[in-house]
């Protein structure tokens, strides 16, 4: 039944993508409907549900990222990252980018409690900072308490929000250069291959390596998923079931005991808090 | 213009454990106690409720911001230092109760031979097996003085746990029992016993039932709920300065705790005595002096050592000339520190998001010098422990090293192993380095103008030679384990500037020698009689433990000692050379 479920909604995106003539190449170009699409084929569900998804809806708008364009380049590079699979939904679906457009628009993005106190040195130590731990994740003491993202010294005058709209038009830039066009129109295998040019710390920027940019693109894509739904992001806790995670709970002694692997429903900070 | 306030006999800057010891005790004494907290005042119903891994794990809810003051940071002294900017890059906890709330409750006493570590290696190794350059010492005081501090700091903590079977003689067992053993503990366990170890329970500041502590503060039993380490406990039951010491010293009239109290200066024009202390009320910007008969600073390591620069106390260390004391001896557990193996495991599937901050194993088979350094090229050694934290559902992205970090194999890797990957690390010691130090840094400044701290620090040898021992011996354990696939960890070639463990000392060491040393073995300072510095600023080295139990035994020594000095006056200790 669930799986029919499945196939139906999968078969209506399609078509609603098709009509719309949304996406051109392999991905759905993470439009400034990707909340609305969501919301359109769950509409088969109980009508509980559909108030909820209408309350959802309308926090999703644009606050941060004021250009269209920006907003859905973002939302197709983070898709790459988490893409929709056999696995589960993909970061479009999970609400990812109206979770970084939120962020950044709130202390995170403008490093309210951060030291930006000038002077900020741009020098060869600087650019070897950022590139330093390409390699290993997280490692002393916060090896097992912190999601494994990588932490470069945080040395440029830019702050989160700044590199990101930075980051994403020199996104495109390289799209265009690399494939002569824009990176929501580029097949997957090609957006790859942008992203990993990041990653690899092969692009530059103004002010900022590119593989800082990546860094944090790829951190907030997880904080999206995987963060309690009321930031915006992991839409219905559907990143929770996916990882079988059940949120905030008053005891685990039971689960922590039990030598058998205990699957529970998720549970959000709201249910916890109510 | 600084409003001048009514002198009181002791003030106390910082409410963490330190602070808060220090404020219990001398209330409860009867003296007139004024506690300065910079940050927001917090009590347990700011963390009740309130579970949320991105707030508290990702933004990092509880700790200092760092906008208004931070440290520099560089490896070598021809470097220009750069500022730890985010809080991606620094802890320091910050509001009511500090860095004691937010801590995961890993409990372990120092051993008698850190306390004593240049002595026992010189006895046991000879004087070469001490590099040139490396500046341990013996830190002025024995195990067996220090025992009666722990067991009275493990009471008002309501410490779960079971005696170290290698550990050092013990007056009485832990007030409470060992938290449960999950499966993954287990698994540690019984892969150690097969290869010889002495694996036990982690002792823990989680406290494994209800318990009431010898002042009369009530902690709850864990629930194992999994947001510990990083947040405050939901429920009253992980042992921190909220739920114990500041309500204790709250019970007297004579106790005033002042929040947003940001401290600039002691008060100090020469001689063998400081005033008080001068801060800022961050609310309003009104300045005060507050005069004491007693100054205790009690603040993280970085503030206690800042202060004492600002206000030109001491004799600060001149690496040049390597003499000098404040500022000696930088130490703590960067990210060459819990370096170990991570296993995956194809066929278990472990309940890993349940857990609390001190749940695991360990052993101290390799800790401090319990096994033979005869032929290894490093002295000193660390805990192995196997700990369940608890994970978010941020946290549990982890894939083996050879799978990609973003798409769709990693997504699929990312799922499937969410529950099926455990670490071992090796917590290893950090011995001092007459390189490593902090001063003033000369180019960046805070909110009020002033020069931030400038920590100076590289590895060396011995850094990467017990990391690459410890990872070996967690390798072995995790094979022992039954892992699929085991990632060994990488050894960074330096310093990387990521202070993300809360665990940095050192600067304001204790010792038996004023020339060597800052403070006496009651944290009182050489040169100024009633200004006591408690803290992990007193570590002369940093020894292959969590800190924080030390720390707190420490600020109960201290109190006796201002209470003694209250009453009599002068220094507490004959200095080494005076003697």
């Amino acid at each position: 039944m669930a799986d029919e479920n499945k196939e139906k909604t999968d078969e209506s995106r399609r078509r609603f993508i098709k009509n719309t003539g949304m996406v051109a190449g392999g991905v759905v170009g993470g439009s400034l409907f990707g909340g609305l699409l969501t919301s359109q084929f769950q509409d088969d569900s109980d009508t509980q549900t559909k108030n909820k998804e209408t309350t959802q809806s309308l926090q999703e708008a644009r606050t941060f990222f004021s250009r269209k364009e920006d907003f859905e380049t973002l939302a197709a590079a983070t898709e790459r990252i988490l893409p929709k699979d056999d696995e589960g939904p993909g970061a479009i679906e999970l609400g990812v980018p109206f979770f970084i457009d939120k962020q950044l628009s709130g202390s995170w993005g403008t490093n309210a409690k951060a030291y930006m106190k000038d002077p900020f040195y741009q020098n060869r130590q600087t650019q070897e900072y950022q590139h330093k731990d390409t390699q290993q994740n997280k490692s002393g003491p916060n090896t097992s308490t912190q999601a494994p993202s990588r932490t470069p010294r945080y040395q440029t005058r830019l702050n989160r929000g700044d590199i990101y709209i930075q980051g994403l038009r020199r996104m495109n830039e390289v799209s265009q250069k690399k494939f002569d066009n824009k990176f929501t129109d580029l097949e997957a295998d090609q957006q790859d291959e942008v992203l990993q040019a990041f990653d690899n710390g092969e692009i530059n920027m103004k002010g900022v390596a590119g593989i800082t940019f990546f860094n944090l693109l790829r951190q907030m894509t997880l904080e999206g998923a995987f963060s309690d739904p009321v930031y915006g992001g992991n839409r219905n806790m559907m990143g929770w079931k996916m990882k079988e995670y059940p949120g905030p709970r008053m005891s685990y002694t039971k689960q922590v005991t039990s030598d058998e692997f205990v699957k529970m429903e998720p549970k959000s900070l709201r249910d916890y808090q109510s | 213009m600084a409003k001048k306030l009514d002198k009181v006999d002791v003030v106390v800057v910082g409410t963490g454990w330190a602070g808060g010891v220090i404020s219990a005790e001398l209330a409860k004494a009867g003296k007139k106690v004024v506690a300065l907290e910079r940050g927001d005042k917090k009590n347990i119903e700011d963390y009740t409720g309130v579970k949320d891994e991105l707030r508290f794990m990702n933004r990092y809810q509880m700790m200092q911001d760092l906008s208004h003051e931070t440290i520099t940071s560089r490896n070598t002294m021809d470097e220009q230092a750069l500022p730890v900017r985010t809080r991606d890059e620094m802890m320091a906890g910050t509001d009511t109760g500090g860095g004691g709330v937010h801590w995961a409750g890993a409990v372990y006493r120092y051993t008698p031979y850190d306390f004593e570590i240049y002595s026992k290696t010189v006895d046991r190794y000879g004087k070469d097996k001490i590099p040139a350059g490396m500046t341990i010492q013996d830190w002025g005081i024995t195990y067996d003085e220090m025992e009666k501090y722990y067991d009275r700091f493990e009471k008002t903590a309501g410490i779960s746990g079971e005696a170290d079977p290698l550990g050092p003689e013990r007056s009485n067992d832990y007030p409470n029992p060992p938290l449960k053993e999950s499966r993954p503990v287990r698994l540690f366990k019984d892969a150690a016993k097969e290869l010889g170890y002495h694996p036990y329970q982690v002792a823990s500041a989680n406290v494994s039932q209800q318990y009431e502590n010898p002042d009369g503060e009530t902690l709850n039993a864990c629930m194992y709920c999994a947001f510990c380490h990083y947040y405050g406990c939901d429920f009253g039951a992980k042992s921190d300065p909220l739920m114990t010491v500041i309500p204790t010293a709250q019970k007297h009239d004579n106790f005033e705790l002042r929040t947003q109290a940001y401290v600039r200066r002691v008060l100090y024009d020469g001689g063998n005595k400081a005033k008080g202390v001068m801060y800022v009320d961050t609310e309003t910007g009104q300045e005060f002096e507050q005069p004491a008969d007693v100054v205790v600073l009690a603040a993280f390591t970085f503030t206690n050592n800042r202060l004492l620069m600002l206000s030109e106390i001491g004799k600060p260390y001149n690496p040049e000339s390597r003499t000098g004391v404040i500022g000696k001896n930088f130490n703590g557990q960067m990210n060459i520190t819990f370096l170990g193996a991570r296993g995956f495991f194809k066929d278990k599937k472990f309940n890993l998001y349940g857990g609390a901050g001190a749940l695991g194993g360990t052993m101290s088979d390799f800790a401090a010098d319990n096994f033979d350094h005869s032929d290894v090229d490093f002295i000193n050694g660390g805990a192995i422990e196997l700990r369940q934290y608890g994970e978010g559902a941020i946290t549990s992205n982890r894939v083996p090293k050879d799978s990609p970090n973003w798409g769709s194999e990693f997504k699929k890797n990312a799922n499937f192993y969410a529950y099926r990957n455990l670490t071992t690390w090796y917590t290893s010691a950090i011995m001092s380095w007459w390189h490593n130090y902090m001063d003033l840094d000369p180019t960046y400044k805070d909110d009020f103008g002033d020069p931030l701290l400038r920590v100076t620090n590289k590895y060396t040898d011995q850094d990467r030679n017990i990391a690459k021992f410890g990872i070996d011996k967690c390798t072995e354990i995790m094979e022992k384990m039954g892992a699929d696939i085991i990632d060994k960890d990488e050894i960074p070639e330096e310093f990387d500037h990521i202070y993300q463990g809360g665990h940095y000392a050192g600067g304001v060491i204790m010792g038996d020698d004023p020339e060597t040393s800052a403070v006496n073995n009651y944290l009182q300072m050489w040169d100024v009689d009633n200004l006591f510095v408690v803290g992990g600023s007193a570590f002369p080295h940093f020894p292959g433990h969590h800190p924080t139990v030390t720390i707190g035994s420490l600020a109960y020594r201290a109190a006796e000692g201002i209470e003694k000095y209250l009453k009599n006056g002068g220094q507490l200790v004959k200095g080494k050379q005076e003697a």
